[in-house]
């Protein structure tokens, strides 16, 4: 072919891209000027961004962090050049405060071990992507920690060995293949117990490192719930399921009211082993927002469950007192309900009981905290497809048992993001105790400021409560988005 | 067969209470409600006790005593030597009030924020999601404290305007100062006065003829406007050519309220700097104005969150489909998106609603006297009722509330799907 | 789960607690605490520090009580009350004692059924203006926009005064004194209004106090005082002799520095010996020991010590004693005899 005067033989090479398609000039325009109405949103949304940011940086980049009172971050001010700016000084002297009130400082290694704990119990119960043994590990770590922390020699030493016996299971974990580990189990080598196991155990342990007392108060509790759970699969032959419940129920309830208290004061007056008791009148700061949230919830689960199958029932008289309960909570403001916390609570009690205000308090929240949880219950029973039901019926299971074994561990699965949203929406409204004067971090800004060190500061203590309820909110929100992912099982 | 599982008549045995799942029902249901009726009762006893201990007979005669209290915003005309019902009840009105100016400023915040949380411009999207993240989990009393703060410290005080620090806005007709913002309001010189209903009880209150007149007007024109639309319908059915009506239904809208405005002798009412204070002009006071933003942003951070889902329900092959059809982009949108986006948006959005009218309770931070801040607050201090104060408190919302959520139920009947 | 703990912990507490009107002697010497009740937070009068530790001049009460009582001055559990919370907290028994700077009015003593052991604070409600807005009288205020504190007095007694003189006001309700103060300094409302103390010591904290003056009204009386609950008349005499005794002290010259001295042996003053236990046994008919007054004056001085250190002109808040000075100094505060 030699009329031909030229053929290319081989591709070109590939060119770059002209330089308005790539690199942050391509991405600017493809995702901030593309069209007219888009490049004015733009410019106005930096404009805004610019005022606002021109606006805050400079007062929180202020070098009073060493003040020690508003008068003294007034003379840098004032040598400064007369603007005012940020006086940190006071959540130098005062984070302590806003995070634990007045809870005695020698215990405050309760409370963080308390919020540590919390999240080893958490993990197994909301994330099952951690194996069983690094959940083990965690919770290693965390006491070893704490022993360490504590000091004493004995601590140290139980700290350290802990902290060993941590970093032993997590290298074997470690440095296992999953398959390798599968083949072990199946060989028959024997698996770490369940973490769910320390989950269980875990409402018993916090409420005593946080209030204190003898141990025997937690355990006799505790002993509340084998006492049923025995009563109940001893009696079950003989009586049935609902008198067998009844009376498991009506055995704990003896138990917690009438025996527990001598159980536990005989023992502790034999075995006197116990933590420092702290009134609960000296929680303050988020350390009382985070228990108020943590305990309202934890307490408000199950009556929420109770809540949404009785809504559920056929039984009217059952469903009309949960229906009107639910809607009689949903329709009044939380204020409301803390006012009868703050002044009606003891009057509907028998005269001489006398629970203080954070008890009742916690009270109010939970029963707050109840009537939502069990709205969202209610839709994670509604989400669940009616087979599943009809299932458990054709396999000839009676209705705790169904509800127990089939209903429930769906429907609780698909309530997580509601409860996680729950949660936060009542750890928010925890702030609202500052009204009937309870010290969270914001009824301890009126208290700070009546200090007459730093009275007249506003935005620092506002600023610095505000940051720290977004990181909370943030994270729990963020999480439960991402379990709402996870838990999209359909098929898309 | 069945007959040999069924007991036979006559044997009941008190056993079968529990173990015949024909009669446990009841058993079960006896049950509830005898526990249920012990605890209320011993709920009353005690409070019985308790009451009689402090000696205090429970008794609402002191809702019918002078309040001895002044509030600052009212809506109908009150003094302290008013009862304390007519404050609570000023103290509603301004519950409510706050609660539906929030929902009209929350929903438009929200609709405005979801649609532009889904543009595709990148800063766009990332500082409404800021917005979005900021609000939702920051609680809302720390938010109204600090619109509060921010209302304070920030705008100028009445007396920058005498000594020319600070000038009104908008050609100068309004006054935003510290204590609150001052616009226009609409006088009427030739004006036709008020009614007065119901005497001088706790509930009375005052009707401005003008308002009434200016009502009838434009509803009168809003019928002609209809009528003129069915004519124009059914000429389109006929002759498949629309007449062009619009100027002719805005006429009979505007005509005749333009006119009734002229012969009352419509003019506005500047507010002027007087004394302390500025005088005339409608004031809207700082712990409205703080209240009702920071409840608007908060609860807009949420509407904008149901707005995106709703519209994200829309699958895009509803959208598809429409303009496969050959319907245009206005009316894909009018007809198919919108019907369907709305039907996920509407429940959700209510129940926002719901919490909004609720968090306003929060009013008592800023002092924004609303029911909690007169009946729940003042009244419950002064009397030391507050068993009554709080039960009373406890109903007026329930009250709003079991409305709210009628409407909701209502409307969630009305769209359901109705499948086969 | 948790629940069932914390049914556990209220039966205990209920029984621990079980108050019964009449015996609050005995619950506070069972419970080795005193359980009083204070404002959350209000300059000089009662508010935590850094350390949590509760300071000022009614917390100082508290503590001369928990002396008397119980020997030991920091045996006291305060429980911040709000304007709204702190009845109610007296009369469940919640707390012992209310040292909440508490108007002593008809309807509190009859109808809300407590009864105020005496005066430690003569008060009476006045105007905190700026300088510049030249206003030599509280009539000329009419118009102006007026900061309260919600849940007291002071809001009707403002109202009755505005009534009165027939000028018209715009109230700006407020909680707590810190917002009044922060609404205030930003030019929000032309005036504050609460007791004459606290706009005292509210100015004091200002940047620049000399551009603000109290006007010279007093619109209202203000007695001020600790309560207890109507009905357990032990409880009620200890109280009130031991703010008695604090005020005494002062009149004899007993002070926390002498004390030990004074109380070593009977000296020549009779009275001042029959209050410290040294001669006669007026601590025994209280139901307390004989040294019971020496313990409370020692806790934080005597009522004069208590007022210079916490509130007097020596600290920034600077209360002249005025109406507060002793009898004799031609003030109210007057102790009846300790015979």
């Amino acid at each position: 072919m030699p009329d031909l005067s030229y053929v290319r033989s081989e591709m070109l090479p590939e060119r770059a891209p002209p330089a308005s398609q790539v690199g942050i000039v391509g991405w600017a325009r493809a995702n901030l000027f593309n069209g007219i109405g888009n490049s004015i949103l733009t410019v106005l949304s930096l404009v805004f961004l610019w005022y606002v940011l021109a606006a805050i940086l400079p007062w929180v980049f202020a070098p009073t962090w060493s003040k020690g009172s508003l008068n003294e971050c007034r003379e840098v001010f004032a040598a400064d050049g007369g603007h005012g700016a940020a006086c940190w000084g006071v959540i130098r002297e005062r984070w302590v405060q806003l995070m634990f009130g007045f809870y005695p400082e020698a215990e405050r290694w309760r409370p963080v071990l308390a919020f540590g704990l919390l999240f080893v119990a958490l993990i197994p119960v909301l994330f099952n992507m951690i194996s069983r043994r690094m959940n083990w590990v965690l919770l290693l770590v965390v006491l070893g920690l704490a022993g360490v922390y504590l000091g004493g020699v004995l601590g140290i030493i139980v700290g350290l060995a802990l902290l060993g016996a941590a970093a032993f299971v997590g290298f074997k974990a470690f440095t296992t293949s999953k398959e390798d580990r599968a083949a072990e189990i199946a060989s028959g080598v024997k698996r770490l117990p369940n973490p769910l196991f320390f989950s269980a155990l875990y409402p018993f342990i916090a409420p005593w490192l946080l209030w204190g007392g003898t141990i025997w108060m937690p355990v006799g509790a505790a002993l509340g719930f084998v006492i049923s759970v025995l009563a109940y699969r001893s009696l079950l032959p003989f009586v049935g399921n609902l008198a067998g419940l009844i009376i498991a129920v009506v055995a704990a309830l003896v138990w917690w009211l009438l025996l527990t208290a001598p159980f536990a004061g005989g023992l502790h007056t034999i075995i006197p082993i116990g933590l420092e008791p702290v009134e609960s009148r000296d929680f303050g700061g988020f350390m009382l927002s985070i228990t108020i949230g943590v305990v309202a919830i934890a307490c408000s689960l199950p009556i929420g469950i109770v809540l949404a199958l009785g809504r559920q029932s056929d039984l009217l008289i059952v469903k009309a007192l949960c229906v009107g309960f639910i809607e009689f909570i949903r329709g009044v403001p939380l204020i409301t309900l803390l006012f009868v916390a703050s002044t009606l609570l003891n009057i509907f009690m028998p005269p001489g009981t006398n629970f203080d205000i954070i008890l009742r308090v916690l009270i109010m929240v939970t029963l707050f905290a109840a009537a939502y949880m069990a709205e969202v219950v209610r839709g994670g029973l509604a989400a669940l497809p009616k087979g599943q039901y009809e299932a458990a019926d054709a396999l000839g299971l009676d209705y705790w048992k169904a509800q127990r074994l089939i209903i429930m561990p769906q429907a609780l699965k698909i309530s997580i993001p509601g409860i996680v949203s729950t949660f936060i929406g009542v750890f928010k409204d925890t702030t609202l105790v500052s009204i009937i004067g309870l010290l969270d971090p914001l009824g301890l800004t009126n208290a700070i400021r009546a200090d007459q060190n730093w009275n007249g500061i506003v935005w620092e203590l506002y600023g610095f409560i505000a940051l720290m309820f977004f990181i909370f909110c943030f994270l729990m929100s963020r999480y439960s988005m991402y379990l709402e992912r996870r838990l999209r099982t359909d098929h898309r | 067969m069945t007959t040999i599982t069924d007991p036979k008549q006559g044997q009941f045995r008190l056993s079968m209470l529990l173990y015949d799942s024909r009669y446990r029902a009841i058993t079960i249901q006896i049950i509830a409600l005898i526990g249920f009726l012990t605890l209320i009762g011993w709920l009353l006893s005690n409070t019985a006790q308790n009451l009689a201990v402090l000696s205090k007979e429970p008794s609402f005669s002191f809702m019918f005593e002078p309040s001895g209290y002044d509030i600052n915003q009212r809506l109908l005309d009150y003094d302290s030597q008013d009862t304390h019902l007519r404050a609570s009840l000023i103290g509603l009105l301004n519950t409510l009030l706050v609660a539906a100016m929030g929902c009209v400023a929350a929903t438009i915040i929200g609709v405005i924020i979801g649609v532009l949380r889904l543009s595709p411009n990148w800063i766009v999207s990332r500082l409404t999601a800021v917005y979005v993240e900021g609000f939702r989990n920051v609680p809302l009393l720390l938010w109204i404290v600090f619109t509060m703060a921010i209302l304070i410290e920030t705008l100028p005080r009445p007396s920058a305007f005498r000594k020319g620090e600070a000038s009104m806005s908008l050609w100068d007709t309004v006054a935003m100062t510290n204590r609150g913002i001052y616009i226009p309001e609409p006088l009427f010189s030739r004006s036709l006065g008020d009614m007065h209903l119901l005497g001088a009880s706790a509930l009375r209150f005052d009707v401005s003829l003008d308002l009434l007149a200016l009502l009838a007007v434009v509803i009168a024109g809003f019928l002609t406007s209809i009528l003129i639309k069915r004519r124009a319908d059914i000429i389109q059915e006929a002759t498949g050519l629309r007449p062009r009506t619009w100027h002719l239904r805005l006429g009979v809208v505007m005509l005749p309220f333009l006119l009734v405005l002229t012969i009352l002798g419509f003019h506005l009412g500047y507010p002027e700097l007087k004394g302390f204070n500025f005088r005339g002009g409608i004031h809207l006071r700082n712990s409205l104005i703080a209240l009702w933003v920071a409840l608007s942003l908060y609860t807009g951070a949420f509407v904008a969150e149901i707005v995106r889902a709703g519209i994200l329900a829309v699958s895009t092959g509803q959208t598809e489909a429409a303009s496969a059809l050959g319907l245009r982009p206005k009316r894909t949108m009018s007809l198919v998106v919108l019907p369907q986006a709305l039907r996920v948006i509407i429940p959700p959005l209510i129940s926002q609603y719901l919490n909004l009218t609720k968090n306003s309770s929060l009013a008592i931070a800023v002092g924004y006297m609303d029911i909690t801040g007169t009946l729940g607050g003042i009244t419950m201090n002064q009397t030391g009722r507050e068993l009554e104060a709080v039960l009373l408190l406890m109903l007026v919302y329930l009250a709003i509330s079991l409305t709210i959520s009628a409407v909701m139920n209502w409307y969630n009947q009305s769209v359901t799907l109705r499948e086969r | 789960m948790k629940k069932t703990v914390f049914l556990g912990a209220l039966t205990v507490a209920g029984l621990a607690a079980g108050v019964s009107a009449a015996a609050t002697l005995e619950d506070v010497k069972a419970r080795g605490k005193l359980n009083c009740g204070v404002v959350t937070g209000l300059v000089g009068f009662g508010a935590p520090d850094a350390n949590g530790e509760w300071q000022g001049f009614d917390v100082g009460f508290c503590r001369a009580v928990a002396a008397a009582v119980l020997g030991d001055p920091k045996a006291v559990e305060f429980v911040p009350t709000t304007g709204k919370t702190r009845f109610t907290a007296l009369a469940s028994g919640e707390i012992d004692m209310l040292a909440r700077n508490t108007t002593w009015t008809l309807t509190r003593d009859v109808d809300l059924k407590f009864e105020f052991v005496g005066v430690n604070y003569y008060d009476g409600q006045g105007f905190l203006v700026t300088k510049d807005m030249g206003v030599s009288s509280a009539k000329d205020l009419d118009g102006a926009t007026i900061c309260i504190q919600t849940g007291t007095t002071t809001e009707l007694n403002l109202a009755d005064f505005f009534r009165a003189n027939n000028i018209s006001y715009e109230p700006v309700p407020i909680e707590t004194n810190a917002e009044g103060q922060q609404q205030y300094l930003a030019g929000a409302c032309d005036a504050y209004t609460t007791d004459a103390s606290g706009l005292a010591a509210t100015r004091a904290s200002f940047e620049d106090p000399s551009a603000h003056v109290v006007l010279p009204e007093i619109i209202s009386k203000e007695p001020l005082g600790p309560l207890v609950r109507h009905g357990d008349n032990e409880w009620e005499d200890i109280v009130r002799w031991t703010l008695n005794a604090l005020i005494s002290a002062e009149e004899l010259g007993i002070t926390s520095a002498n004390i030990g001295e004074l109380s070593a042996a009977p000296g020549s003053n009779p009275e001042v010996n029959r209050i410290l236990g040294t001669e006669g046994n007026l601590g025994e008919m209280l139901g307390l020991d004989a040294d019971w007054a020496k313990r409370a004056i020692m806790a934080g001085g005597n009522y004069g010590e208590l007022f210079a250190k916490n509130i007097g002109e020596s600290t920034p808040i600077a209360l002249a004693r005025g109406l507060n000075a002793q009898w004799k100094d031609g003030g109210l505060i007057y102790s009846p005899p300790f015979r």
